[in-house]
């Protein structure tokens, strides 16, 4: 954080891939994700996917904590933008510029295999009509939202 | 203030059991290296051992984590 580039930008510290332990004396497998840092990258412009709809976040953006939901995280720097699918995280705004960009899954769009998304797809909306309970409904529903989020990127 | 509950929740679900299905469902997703790079970078298994009069008896191992009975 004590390097800075004499262009400004946002700052990224992109976290990508996770491991995740579970702690034992707790009845449901909770994780804590053990993110690994992918690297720090001075960018543009990330449109982040959250929850409440899609930030961009240029530098000088005002500090903000967002829940992201399972979507497409483009980082544009200059002419390029490189895509990711983000499966579930947070984006961290801080006031300096800075973003933390944490993911479980934040992967390529280029190592989404479309095929099995589309095979996905049809599978979870049939058993949305088979599941019975709450809990179960509710799995089903995630795969729905992620399949389709996987298929229109 | 306080935004409606999210269909997970309101089903019984926690967040972090939400954020591993849809992790899950990613990782099945990828292409062929990356696919199997994923899921073996997300292997676990747990080590459980019960302690019994200040001694740890032998741990069992377990691959999905479920309280022993």
């Amino acid at each position: 954080m004590n390097q800075r580039s004499s262009r400004p930008g946002v700052t990224i510290v992109l976290l990508l891939y996770s491991n995740e332990i579970a702690i034992q004396f707790l009845p449901y497998s909770t994780s804590i994700l053990n993110l690994v840092q992918l690297g720090r990258l001075r960018v543009d412009v990330v449109i982040v996917p959250a929850t409440t709809g899609q930030l961009g976040v240029l530098p000088g953006h005002v500090a903000t904590i967002a829940e992201l939901k399972p979507r497409i995280m483009s980082v544009h720097d200059g002419n390029g933008v490189t895509k990711y699918f983000v499966s579930n995280g947070f984006a961290f705004v801080l006031a300096n510029s800075f973003a933390d960009l944490i993911a479980v899954e934040a992967v390529p769009l280029d190592r989404i295999d479309a095929c099995l998304v589309r095979k996905g797809l049809p599978e979870f909306t049939k058993k949305l009509k088979s599941a019975s309970t709450d809990l179960e409904k509710a799995e089903v529903q995630i795969g729905v939202d992620v399949h389709s989020a996987l298929n229109s990127p | 203030m306080s935004a409606p509950m999210p269909f997970w929740r309101a089903a019984g679900m926690t967040y972090i059991t939400y954020s591993n299905i849809c992790a899950n469902l990613v990782r099945n997703c990828l292409k062929e290296p990356h696919k199997a790079e994923a899921l073996n970078r997300e292997k676990v298994h747990f080590a459980i051992s019960t302690w019994k009069d200040g001694k740890a008896e032998k741990p069992v191992v377990l691959l999905k984590f479920e309280l022993p009975k």
